[in-house]
């Protein structure tokens, strides 16, 4: 039998095994986390990279906004380390947004891996933890100084030592140092996994370097992903969005050029940068602009260096886009969400009715931080949920309801967040009419009712979008509905900032829901009637949207 | 059971699957066993035809049955096909949608197309009450009692057979549920009513949810099966008792199945992992690998001290290549395994990046494999295996069907060889590594999410398909040994044999370790206890009851509890170092180590766990034993070892014809009429006593 084709085999197996071991990694990071965003939402990646900082393969659990920009951040590592400074049982870390994934909450720790005595590679990790100190999570910092502390690139462990200046530095600037100090552990605990894996498969493989590894993986990803680009129609197509922004509408604006081996996003046009933490460095605008051209061209081809090369972008210095230091980040999600909805507009240009329509895009996170009233006893504490709108109809599906794109988070139930403070969520549940009318629907949003324990009171951060701008239909479809948030009450308030919810009274949040796709008047009575028995569409929505007579449908 | 008399118990194990249903009869240490295809319709056909064979087989009547131990995928395959009764979710205004919104997330992140798994209960059919209880179980809304008249009117308007009642908090205090059920009956005494604090009374309201709502879709059905089961052994003469296999792997009573049959989903699996349990006990085995490979899947298992492990969550039905999160959630005690898409029958392709595919897509057995020449044109695992050498042409299933070695070749170099360029023993060979890889992927993976390590394990294989596999597997999990024991391929229905009465109850309450509480600690327990025991006694048989008690903890923070063992005991407030020490050695054996330097970081007790079990005699011990002599194989054939990479001449062996003691050197074939042992160069296999195949690695390992 010939030893090209039997090295081919094994060569496949290899790399199947490298992304098995990488899932370890991040499991064990989901298994240890303190952050409610790692363990319950699944904000993380991990990764394994070659002795020049290649990615070679990255978890499929984790989440799109570190999908690249993890990949991007361990050549800086390699670099400002210095490579006479890399010793076995080290361990790296920063959490520069710049050189990490876009804010400071991201923490990403990096270690080499040696084999006797041989630098092999390089495993990598980010998780977003709860708190870095600073104003806390939120847009109202005015720069980056302000929204807590930064570690530059420089060493959590050397030789298995943890330096415990960082340590100390780090407790007295957090305000739940704990948790974040049992994070720094999990994130090193978790690179420490992937190493032994590493070493188990190339022990029994009888590996001495990945170098050979390394270039299979890379060829077999580059042509695939080049295979694909080939097929699609070349030439420039454009798009724009707008969207709620701060203070004033954002508008984005991209231009995707096609070419023979290379797809280019160029976001000149874009607003300049907000006084607000809703600025996106280049690396997170690169993510999500990757995330959505990948998903719609190449979805099956693993991350790796090599996959992810031909996808390329440019914006201008200045723009919110391509925010330099030290512009304030923090909720860099908030307008990076919106970036799959732009690229993939522009992409339906080049595959038309094959995109999907816009959706709510930016998940909806609200950060209540909950206190007794003056003078009664009770607790204090901070809870951050994760909430999810409805996301744009596809082409031959309706759009999936209250789910996140692009993001990958999931929701916490609410009987465990109500055991994390003293809140009630008095309502959970579809908000109906609110999926854009078409051929297919867009997903519905949902509705939030959250008060305060009696004796408690609470204020809350708000971060949400596409309250102004709908999210728009395609084809002949309609808008989705924009999203609101008010009182019980009535009284309105503010999308955007920290605001205070007096004990008695409860927040509504209603998330936007999708657009629809195609003529509503496509649509089937089939999935009317559907949309009908289960009170998704209601009967006047189905007259005025859909132009049809409800009795007749049932 | 009459004193004195010296016949000896006969016992009958009954497992349906979804092709086949599968009868082992024990009678003294003789097994007698049947193999049938599955009466879907009336699935007690099946069951009662095998009994009547194996009982004429052993020249028995069904009045000499004393016990019948039944285990069935009929619940797995209704939640599968949907195929339940009318159902309604009454639920806490305001939650309609907790079993359709799930986790908000999606299972697999780049595809644009992806279809959500569809909630059990439609919304239209998910009805909501007003009041609410809260995170302590304090009432912060009181009942809306009239609203629940209207919805009795509403149910029987509508013609639901059967109504799940979920509130939010209700494991906390079930006050609203058991007043709502009271209400609700009082006006339909003829629906069936579960309540998600009986079913499942578990923290997390999507599960919970999730999971009563399962039991209300099944239980007319199984119900229904149940009693006419039991009427049919009746009218036959059978006078012994009908015991039903529950997921944790224990027994229950018909009764307690007929009104938490979602207990009973996944209970063919259990039975396996329980067989493989009893070979870790008998040979005295205290970390085993139970893997056991069939047509369409294969099922991993870990079994320290001859107990399997077990969980309280997991996914069943799932929809997309058997990915996680495709599928929906249960909280039930469960034997703990993992289940991947490979079996005999699953596919092989080729993807965009040049890479062989294997699975879940699988020929199942009908059109089968491509060698089997019933129109399957897509190469399974079994075509390849008998390019390699693996399985013989001619002498499939004792030669019951004749294999096509053309048309495994035509499909393999068609779909998988060409478009890689390699010869078709090289696609062949990368097909089975492939699958074999997978398989260790997800041992890998099971393994540290349960905390445990591969090595120093020993395998047993079990299974149509495990056997071919098992050897190879071994290599590359590090495993040196596998025991392949008889009867593999009814597996599960003798595994019921060996189950015990034994139950599990779960409940969660939330308590900080600084604010120990050792009367309502032990309250809880004793409620649990309580529970567990008023399973197990009235059918123990006066036997000794063994007792076990398990906490779930976790740093305040974490979202994930792990399990800590704790004595059976009654508890002091000064027993919270107890914990705090139990609890840190669980922490080391998941992490590596406990979390240091985090002063003040708080520790939480999340779910309480009791289990009782009825002490059973341990089996019959039996040594391992060493060789005492070299089999000569009965003929020759090349077949393909992997590490050579290359065909190697091989002996073949018939099963039958080893004798206790006999030495296999590898590369060598055992062949019997379900499977064969595939022994790679790396392994030796000696012949047990009890007619279990050891296979070792020659460089050590051997018993």
């Amino acid at each position: 039998m010939s030893s090209t084709g039997l090295k081919d085999i094994r060569m496949q197996v290899m790399w199947n095994r490298l992304i098995s071991v990488v899932e370890e990694q991040a499991l064990t990071l989901i298994r240890t986390a303190f952050s409610t965003s790692v363990r319950e939402a699944g904000d993380l990646s991990a990764g394994v990279f070659d002795c020049d900082g290649r990615m070679l393969a990255q978890a499929v659990t984790g989440t799109p906004g570190h999908v690249n920009a993890m990949a991007e951040s361990v050549p800086h590592f390699i670099r400002e380390i210095g490579p006479e400074n890399v010793f076995e049982d080290d361990c790296y870390v920063t959490n520069d947004p710049w050189k990490g994934t876009g804010h400071l909450h991201d923490i990403t720790m990096v270690a080499p891996s040696f084999l006797n005595g041989r630098l092999i590679g390089y495993f990598a990790c980010t998780a977003h933890v709860v708190d870095i100190g600073g104003r806390g999570f939120g847009a109202d910092a005015n720069s980056v100084y302000e929204e807590g502390i930064l570690i530059p690139i420089m060493k959590f462990a050397e030789r298995g030592k943890v330096n415990q200046h960082l340590i100390h530095l780090l407790r007295a600037n957090v305000r739940q140092p704990n948790q974040l100090v049992g994070d720094f552990y999990s994130l090193a605990a978790c690179n420490e996994v992937g190493h032994r894996r590493l070493l188990d498969m190339m022990f029994e493989a009888k590996l001495d370097d990945l170098d050979d590894l390394a270039e299979f993986i890379f060829s077999r990803s580059r042509q695939a992903t080049l295979d694909r680009i080939n097929e699609l129609p070349r030439g420039s197509f454009e798009n724009n969005l707008t969207v709620d922004g701060y203070d004033d509408p954002l508008y984005l604006q991209t231009k995707l050029t096609i070419s023979k081996d290379n797809v280019h996003a160029d976001f000149a046009g874009t607003s300049k940068l907000s006084r607000w933490g809703i600025n996106v460095p280049l690396v997170y605008t690169k993510a999500y602009s990757c995330y959505g051209l990948k998903c719609a061209i190449a979805p099956e081809i693993p991350n790796n260096t090599a996959s992810l090369e031909p996808f390329t972008i440019s914006a201008p210095a200045g723009c919110i886009l391509n925010a330099e230091r030290p512009a304030p980040v923090s909720l860099r999600h908030v307008t990076g969400h919106m970036v799959p909805d732009l690229v993939m507009g522009a992409l339906d240009h080049a595959l038309p009715g094959q995109m999907p329509a816009e959706g709510a895009g930016s998940i909806w996170n609200i950060h209540i931080s909950a206190r007794p009233v003056a003078g009664e006893k009770g607790r204090t504490a901070e809870v951050l949920m994760f909430n999810s709108g409805g996301s744009g109809a596809r082409a031959n599906f309706d759009g999936l309801n209250a789910t996140a794109f692009p993001s990958g988070v999931m929701t916490m139930p609410i009987e465990a967040t109500e055991h994390t403070g003293p809140i009630v969520i008095w309502r959970k549940e579809l908000r109906p009419g609110s999926g854009g009318a078409g051929r297919q629907r867009g997903g519905l949003g949902q509705i939030i009712e959250i008060g305060p324990l009696e004796d408690h009171e609470f204020l809350f951060s708000a971060m949400f979008d596409r309250v102004s701008y709908p999210p728009r239909g395609r084809n002949g479809g309609a808008d989705g509905l924009s999203g609101k948030v008010h009182l019980d009450d009535g009284t309105e308030m503010r999308p955007k900032g920290w605001q205070f919810v007096p004990e008695g009274k409860r927040i509504v949040l209603e998330l936007p829901g999708g657009g629809g796709n195609g003529d509503p008047s496509e649509r089937t009575n089939e999935a009317l009637r559907r949309d009908l028995q289960g009170e998704y569409v209601s009967a006047d929505e189905v007259r005025k949207k859909y132009t049809r007579d409800p009795d007749e449908i049932l | 059971m009459t004193t004195g008399t010296i016949k000896p118990s006969v016992r009958v194990g009954a497992d349906i699957g979804g092709t086949f249903t599968d009868i082992a009869l024990e009678s003294g240490d003789r097994i007698f066993s049947a193999k049938l295809l599955t009466t879907s319709e009336a699935p007690e056909q099946a069951v009662l035809d095998g009994i009547a064979l194996v009982l004429g087989e052993a020249g028995l009547e069904f009045s000499d049955i004393d016990i019948v131990i039944h285990g069935t995928t009929l619940a797995t395959n209704a939640l599968i096909e949907r195929r339940g009764a009318k159902t309604a979710l009454l639920t806490t205004k305001g939650f309609r949608d907790v079993i359709e919104m799930r986790f908000e997330n999606r299972f697999e992140q780049y595809d644009l197309d992806i279809v959500l798994p569809k909630p059990l209960i439609d919304r239209a059919d998910r009805l909501v009450v007003g009041g609410r209880i809260g995170a302590e179980g304090d009432e912060l809304a009181p009942l809306d009692e009239t609203a629940l008249v209207e919805i009795a009117g509403l149910v029987k308007e509508r013609g639901y057979q059967s109504l799940a009642i979920g509130l939010i908090h209700s494991y906390a205090n079930p006050a609203h549920e058991a007043r709502a059920r009271d209400i609700l009956r009082k006006h339909l005494p003829d629906i069936s009513i579960s309540i998600s604090s009986e079913v499942s009374p578990q923290m997390r309201e999507f599960e919970r949810f999730n999971t009563v709502c399962v039991n209300a879709y099944v239980r007319p059905r199984m119900e229904d099966y149940l009693a006419r089961l039991e009427s049919e052994l009746k009218t036959r003469g059978a006078k012994g008792a009908l015991y039903m296999i529950h997921s944790g792997g224990g027994l229950i009573s018909v009764e307690t199945a007929k009104s938490f049959p979602v207990r009973l989903v996944e209970s063919g699996p259990a039975g396996g992992a329980i067989f493989a349990a009893d070979y870790a006990a008998r040979f005295g085995l205290d970390k085993v690998l139970s893997y056991d490979m069939g047509g369409t899947t294969a099922k991993i298992c870990l079994i320290d001290n001859a107990i399997p492990e077990t969980a309280r969550t997991f996914e069943v039905a799932r929809t997309t290549r058997f990915k996680k999160g495709s599928g929906m959630p249960i909280s039930i005690p469960v034997i703990e395994m993992v289940e991947i898409g490979a079996g005999g029958g699953s596919l092989a392709s080729v993807d965009a990046m040049g890479r062989i595919q294997v699975g879940p897509e699988s020929a199942g057995s009908e059109p089968g494999p491509a060698c089997y020449q019933r129109g399957g044109e897509a190469p399974a695992i079994t075509d390849a295996d008998l390019l390699l050498g693996k399985i013989d042409a001619d002498d499939f299933a004792g030669g019951d069907i004749q294999l096509s070695i053309t048309a495994a070749r035509s499909a393999i170099q068609t779909r998988v060889g060409k478009a890689q360029g390699l010869s078709t023993e090289a696609a062949a060979f990368g097909i089975c590594e492939m699958v074999d890889e997978n398989m260790a992927n997800a041992a890998r993976m099971h393994a540290v999410e349960s905390g445990k390590d591969i090595t120093g394990t020993t395998m047993i294989a079990f299974g149509g398909a495990a056997p071919l596999h098992a050897a190879r597997l071994c290599e590359k999990l590090g495993v040196s040994r596998c025991l392949i024991p008889p009867g593999a391929g009814i597996g599960s229905a003798i595994g019921f044999l060996r189950a015990p009465f034994a139950f599990e109850a779960v409940r969660t309450q939330l308590m900080r370790l600084s604010e120990f509480d050792a009367a309502s600690a032990n309250d809880i327990l004793q409620d649990l206890r309580e529970a567990a025991i008023g399973f197990v006694a009235p059918n123990a048989d006066g036997a000794k009851i063994d007792q076990e008690t398990i906490v779930y903890m976790r740093y305040q923070g974490q979202g994930w509890e792990i399990p800590v063992e704790l004595p059976d005991q009654t508890f002091s407030d000064t027993d919270s170092a107890l914990f705090l020490e139990n609890f840190r050695a669980a922490y080391t054996r998941f992490f590596g180590r406990a979390i240091d330097g985090l002063g003040g970081v708080e520790i939480e007790i999340v779910t309480w766990s009791a289990r009782a079990a009825a002490n059973r005699p341990p089996p019959d011990r039996i040594t391992l034993s060493s060789a005492t002599g070299d089999a000569s194989p009965a003929m020759q054939r090349d077949v393909f070892d992997p590490a050579a990479g290359d065909f190697i001449t091989s002996g073949i062996h018939a099963r039958g014809d080893l004798k206790s003691g006999d030495r296999v050197s590898g590369p060598a074939v055992i062949m019997e009429k379900e499977t064969s042992t595939i022994l790679t160069s790396a392994f030796d296999a000696v012949m047990q006593d009890d007619g279990s195949i050891l296979i070792h690695r020659k460089d050590g390992g051997a018993s």
